[in-house]
């Protein structure tokens, strides 16, 4: 017995003793995702997928610029050295590509390549059509229709209208290997052994386990080589699993940890990283029924939330308060009238006009929420505080909480399905990366459910024009001056609750340096080293 | 007794298919469906309608189920949607894993459960039975994804002696063995708290009885007499560590989740929240099997213990 105890007691020490060494110059996260993002090119889970898969193994032919944190990123030469719209057809737009670039299997990217990626995503008789990557993808290149090779280092992509906005699209389409997918011809086997040229190639993938990758030292941009050698990716859904992951050594980086975890973390010395991002966390409406249906009422529920209390005290200054659809600062703001400070009285007044509250019909809605989610933040606490401010200045808001792919499925559907009937409202946080995710698919009439998600539905003819003007502008500066105009007019209308802007959090063990957190959605990984 | 086994067998046929059906009405039931649920955020409805024929799933409900049904046959589970991997190869790893959990925390939970409940048994009101009996009753009472977050928090992020989540599954045995170790931990809890009741309560059963006490007088030495009581309380015990077995494996949701296990129940959740029917069938289907066959062992493994079960 006393042999037997001692034999495990040592055992038991053996175990303990032999940690874990982490190779150097090896970067490992934890992301929220629930399982490892597609590697087959067009990748899933959201924009988490591009950001750790999409964009690393991959490259579109115009990239974002993720060098720098002090302003939004530009759209920048990719795997095209230039492009232009042809002047005498302006549905044509020419791309030269960029020369002596190679795939991770050795073969050399060229207009082949981009005509074959452009057909796996578009033409659904083709050969090489895949199905799962084109779904993730398709519609963001909504206006892309065709597109030819005019020679080996050009290719041309023809549009349905005239419209300025194919660079935003473009920047979604990561182009893939042909010469690979020759090899295997099935788009789940090139998903287990991919080839793209981006600055990372992968080297193993154990499904929902673990995404390893390696730097590619040949990568074209000599700039951009990675300084880590490896970089092993985590699918981590559960908060605490993250944290405890970060505090215990086996990971290097995660992706949102709980904000009433950072000042812990600072203290023990992990870097917090937080930047302004395009995203915005909001009450859509539903404009077609009491109570959001009066303007003033809508004013009114801006007028009575307490922004600053929400991202100070409940979130740790992990967010920003958000009184539009852009933040101050973007080049979308433009001046606003209504600045939606936090001032109960001035929402009771806006109430009163409106003839609710105070005695008179109670303001009563029925919002759903979600219970977490990507990009929704805490949104339990955030909307029970958002409630409470509400119910303050006369509303009677009851909430409904669901489970995040219930949540996105019933607003898919509309307000005017038979199960959703009853509400007045969705709790989605939304992105505004490009002008079409920012506006043209809430707030322009054609995007009315189910052709897009417009979901409220929000119908104003001067919106209308401004956009599709947006849209047929080609001048960037001025194209953002007339988005700017737009954002005034949604403000003013008010037919979101607007909350907060997230920061973007994500905490980084001591050991990582270099890294820039941009104003986006993606980051660059290729400046970052793990120390010992 | 093969009677018995055959007519067993037979009986599952009709059990595993209303598993599957049930469980093919409740995915269904839920909001959403496989394809919405691995389609981006931005996707609107015209979009996701438009991959959904792709994939078949605008056919009707019991279609798509005899579709499903006919391939089972063939012995194809059919592909995962979200990682368009054959099911049958996820849920022979996460069986695997989980197999191993069960085994293992059983091993513990059994062996420790046993042992304590003997003790307090044998030692009835003194003080190491009312510390097995504490035991016991921390055990059964502690929620155990609690204990694993617990035990995370002392052994991971504390003292940094065991890594937090994970199996490691290339990373050799060692690497194996120290995942497995805090999760193995956490779900012994509650079997080794039931087992240990059990064990107590069932050997001081036998200890009343006066066969005991004839043993005793004829002068029977204390070890014999330990093994006569273990052979007689064996039976009954045999069959609450089947259930508890069975409840390890499929029990196990809570414990991988907190530890990113990756077994049936770390597989399970996920199928569920990405929609995942051919996943969420499949396992259901292998576990049910699973389950059928445990019981079966269990039943034909008592009858050889005790002679005095005849199974018709």
């Amino acid at each position: 017995m006393r042999r037997f105890v001692t034999v495990t007691a040592v055992f038991l020490s053996l175990l303990v003793a032999i940690g874990s060494a982490s190779a150097q110059g090896t970067l490992r996260i934890g992301m929220t995702a629930s399982d490892i993002p597609y590697t087959g090119g067009q990748a899933d889970n959201g924009f988490e997928g591009f950001r750790f898969v999409g964009y690393q193994i991959y490259e579109p032919l115009i990239a974002w610029d993720l060098t720098r944190g002090d302003r939004l990123p530009p759209l920048v030469p990719g795997l095209a050295e230039s492009w232009e719209v042809r002047k005498d057809q302006p549905t044509k737009w020419v791309f030269k590509l960029r020369r002596n670039v190679k795939f991770h299997d050795g073969s050399a990217f060229n207009a082949d390549a981009v005509v074959f990626t452009f057909e796996s995503i578009k033409k659904k008789d083709a050969a090489h059509f895949d199905p799962y990557g084109s779904g993730q993808v398709s519609f963001r290149l909504a206006s892309l229709k065709a597109i030819k090779k005019l020679d080996e280092h050009t290719v041309e992509i023809e549009t349905d209208k005239p419209t300025s906005f194919v660079p935003y699209q473009v920047v979604y389409m990561v182009i893939v290997s042909p010469a690979q997918w020759q090899k295997v011809k099935d788009w789940r086997k090139f998903a287990e052994q991919p080839s793209g040229t981006g600055p990372f190639r992968v080297t193993r993938l154990v499904p929902r386990e673990r995404l390893e990758l390696e730097a590619n030292k040949q990568y074209w941009d000599p700039r951009r080589r990675p300084k880590a050698d490896k970089l092993i990716l985590f699918p981590m859904p559960e908060l605490t699993t993250r944290l405890a992951a970060l505090r215990s050594g086996q990971v290097d980086w995660i992706e949102v940890p709980p904000p009433d975890a950072t000042p812990q973390l600072k203290a023990a010395g992990f870097q917090i990283a937080l930047n302004s991002y395009p995203h915005n966390w909001t009450h859509t409406l539903r404009l077609d029924k009491e109570p959001w249906n009066n303007k003033l009422v809508r004013k009114a529920a801006n007028y009575a939330i307490d922004r600053v209390g929400i991202c100070k005290s409940l979130l740790n200054d992990t967010c920003i308060p958000g009184t539009g659809v852009a933040y101050k600062g973007h080049p979308w703001f433009g001046n606003p009238k209504e600045t939606y400070e936090y001032n109960p009285t001035k929402a009771k007044e806006l109430l009163r006009q409106a003839g609710f509250g105070d005695g008179k019909k109670p303001a009563k809605a029925v919002h759903l929420i979600s219970t977490s989610g990507s990009g929704q933040m805490l949104p339990l606490a955030m909307n029970e505080l958002i409630q409470k401010n509400l119910r303050d200045v006369g509303f009677d808001v009851d909430l409904q909480p669901v489970e995040w792919n219930t949540l996105l499925t019933r607003w898919r559907g509309g307000f005017k399905t038979p199960e959703s009937e009853g509400l007045n409202a969705w709790n989605i946080s939304w992105n505004f990366v490009e002008p079409w995710s920012g506006f043209g698919r809430f707030f322009h009439s054609k995007s009315v459910v189910p052709v897009s998600v417009n979901t409220m539905p929000y119908v104003n003819p001067e919106v209308d024009k401004l956009i599709e003007e947006a849209e047929r502008t080609f001048d960037m500066a001025r194209q953002d001056a007339i988005l700017a105009k737009v954002h005034e007019i949604i403000v003013d209308d008010a037919p979101w609750i607007f909350v907060a802007h997230d920061l973007n959090p994500r905490a980084l063990s001591p050991k990582v340096k270099g890294f820039v957190q941009p104003q986006s959605w993606f980051v660059d990984l290729t400046s970052v080293s793990v120390g010992r | 007794m093969w009677v018995y086994v055959a007519r067993r067998f037979l009986l599952a046929v009709p059990t595993l298919l209303g598993a599957s059906v049930i469980v093919f009405a409740m995915a269904h039931l839920a909001p959403g469906d496989p394809i919405a649920a691995v389609m981006p955020a931005d996707a609107s409805q015209a979009e996701i309608e438009a991959v959904k024929r792709a994939y078949g799933f605008d056919a009707p409900l019991p279609v798509q189920y005899v579709r499903w049904l006919g391939r089972v046959a063939q012995g194809d589970l059919g592909r995962s949607i979200a990682t368009r991997r054959p099911v049958i190869d996820d849920v022979r790893d996460a069986l695997t894993n989980s197999l191993i959990l069960a085994v293992a925390s059983s091993v513990l939970a059994f062996g420790l459960g046993f042992a304590l409940g003997l003790v307090a048994a044998f030692r009835q009101g003194r003080a190491a039975d009312k510390v097995a009996s504490a035991v016991a009753i921390v055990g059964v009472s502690v929620p155990h994804y609690w204990a694993g977050i617990i035990l995370i928090i002392v052994f991971s992020v504390q003292l940094n002696w065991l890594p937090a989540m994970g199996a490691a599954i290339d990373g050799g045995l060692l690497d194996y063995l120290r995942h497995m170790a805090l999760p193995t931990v956490a779900l012994a809890l509650i079997p080794l708290g039931v087992i240990t009741r059990v064990v107590r309560s069932a050997a001081l059963d036998i200890l009343a009885q006066d066969f005991v006490l004839a043993l005793r007088a004829k002068g029977l030495g204390r070890r014999t007499i330990f093994a006569h009581v273990v052979k007689n309380a064996a039976p009954q015990i045999l069959t609450v560590v089947g259930l508890q077995f069975g409840f390890q494996l499929g029990g196990s949701v809570l414990v991988e989740a907190v530890f990113s296990w990756p077994g049936t129940g770390y597989l399970l959740n996920l199928a569920i929240f990405q929609r995942d029917i051919p996943v969420l069938q499949g396992v259901i289907l292998v576990l049910a099997a699973f389950f059928v066959v445990l019981n079966l062992a269990v039943d034909v493994f008592q009858s050889l213990v005790d002679p005095r079960i005849v199974r018709h």
